[in-house]
């Protein structure tokens, strides 16, 4: 299973927050902290669906899914499990590590 | 509360007296453009729209109808009928007019060009025989995020819609902003001809919520309707008696080559539900006090609240003026 929290936490500190992502909590909402705007949601949602190989549908696109590093690590857990069966994600090639 | 007392307080929350919200405003664009710029008229770029003509006849009867130009500058995708209705203010009021198709301009700078190669990102098959606008879904019912989707029409007349990307939006958006941006050169052009202001012709709900492009029909030297609601615009227009086929015309943004409803912008909601959302807002008013007069639930009420807020916070960089390092002052030399 891929380190979902770190690659979310350098997506978002490299791209919104030029680098300097230090006081950045997992819990911390995007919304309310003002990361990024309705072109930044559009971000995110273009590099999960390319680094992670899956389209989100219209009624995933909600806060509770996107809206914090640590939802969104849960939502794609969720999402990529009921996709692909535990064995296949463990040491998997495609996710480059093996941190289950 | 019965629906027949919900609709009356409905009418009775935006109703305004034209008659002296007229003359106020008429004094007010006197003082500005006599008074304080110094200049000798006013432009005003006509749509064909009820904002741009209820403009139009406001600066007509502060300044006097041949102290007004009214500007009609369509481009490839305007939609005919909005020059034809534009003319009609100019007739109405018996002011000067002038004409000038910006299309060769917007050729020039590529705006089409690079609007459909941004298109073609996402639908390849686009060309320009195709017709095409971008619109919100319904974010009423759901928490959803505010994403734009884009509307491709085929010659054949079918349809495909596609959740934008940002690269693509950003690629539509800085295209089309060539539209507004090129209309607005254009006014000054004629602003600076003839010693003028230019008037803007926002509405409150457009001027809250950021509803313009930046330096394009964002930009003018005084904005007479910023401060009324969208029902209160209609209010002023019957009364100053603007030709009743433009009172009646179904706002249009006149952007695209679809054509794309105002509502399609505003969370899906009519522009009435929307002003009395935006109204009910700004007094305070607990979204239970104000949904039976939009007639929507409580919930979806509080939903517009949330929406407002976040169309507010993303049109502080709209509004915002160049930012100096540090104030400068500029003492005011009486003359």
């Amino acid at each position: 299973m891929p380190d979902f929290e770190n690659e979310i936490r350098t997506f978002i500190v490299d791209n919104f927050l030029m680098g300097r992502g230090d006081a950045l909590r997992r819990d911390d909402s995007f919304l309310e902290k003002g990361i990024f705007d309705s072109t930044g949601i559009l971000e995110l949602v273009s590099f999960i669906e390319n680094k992670y190989s899956i389209e989100l549908e219209p009624d995933e696109l909600v806060p509770e899914n996107l809206d914090s590093i640590a939802l969104l690590a849960r939502f794609l857990e969720h999402k990529l499990l009921l996709r692909n069966p535990v064995s296949e994600l463990i040491g998997s090639p495609s996710s480059g590590r093996s941190s289950l | 509360m019965p629906m027949n007392a919900s609709a009356s307080r409905r009418q009775d929350l935006l109703k305004i007296d034209a008659a002296s919200e007229t003359e106020r405003i008429v004094a007010g664009i006197r003082e500005v453009v006599v008074s304080r710029f110094h200049r000798k008229g006013a432009v005003v770029g006509v749509s064909g729209g009820i904002d741009s003509a209820v403009v139009a006849f406001l600066c007509a009867r502060a300044l006097g109808p041949e102290r007004v130009l009214v500007l009609f500058t369509p481009e490839a995708d305007s939609s005919p009928e909005s020059l034809r209705l534009g003319k009609l203010v100019a007739e109405k009021l018996g002011a000067p007019s002038q004409l000038e198709n910006i299309t060769p301009l917007l050729q020039a700078a590529g705006c089409y060009e690079r609007r459909d190669a941004a298109i073609r990102r996402l639908v390849p098959e686009y060309t320009a025989r195709h017709k095409c606008k971008i619109v919100l879904p319904n974010l009423l019912s759901s928490d959803r995020y505010p994403i734009f989707h884009l509307v491709v029409q085929a010659p054949d007349g079918n349809t495909k819609h596609v959740r934008l990307t940002a690269e693509t939006y950003l690629g539509i958006l800085a295209a089309t902003n060539l539209k507004q941006r090129t209309r607005k050169l254009i006014e000054y052009y004629y602003g600076d001809l003839k010693h003028y202001v230019v008037a803007g012709t926002p509405n409150r709900l457009e001027y809250d919520q950021g509803f313009f492009v930046k330096y394009g029909d964002g930009a003018a030297d005084l904005k007479p309707i910023a401060h009324l609601y969208k029902s209160q615009v209609y209010q002023l227009a019957a009364f100053l008696e603007v030709p009743q086929e433009i009172q009646s015309r179904v706002p249009t943004t006149d952007t695209y080559s679809l054509e794309q409803s105002q509502e399609e912008f505003y969370f899906s909601l009519s522009l009435e539900k929307m002003d009395l959302c935006l109204y009910g807002k700004n007094q305070g008013m607990p979204a239970a006090e104000i949904a039976p007069m939009v007639g929507l639930p409580e919930r979806q009420v509080e939903r517009v609240y949330a929406l407002i807020d976040g169309k507010r916070n993303a049109a502080r960089y709209l509004h915002s003026s160049p930012v100096l390092m540090e104030p400068i002052d500029l003492p005011l030399v009486q003359d």
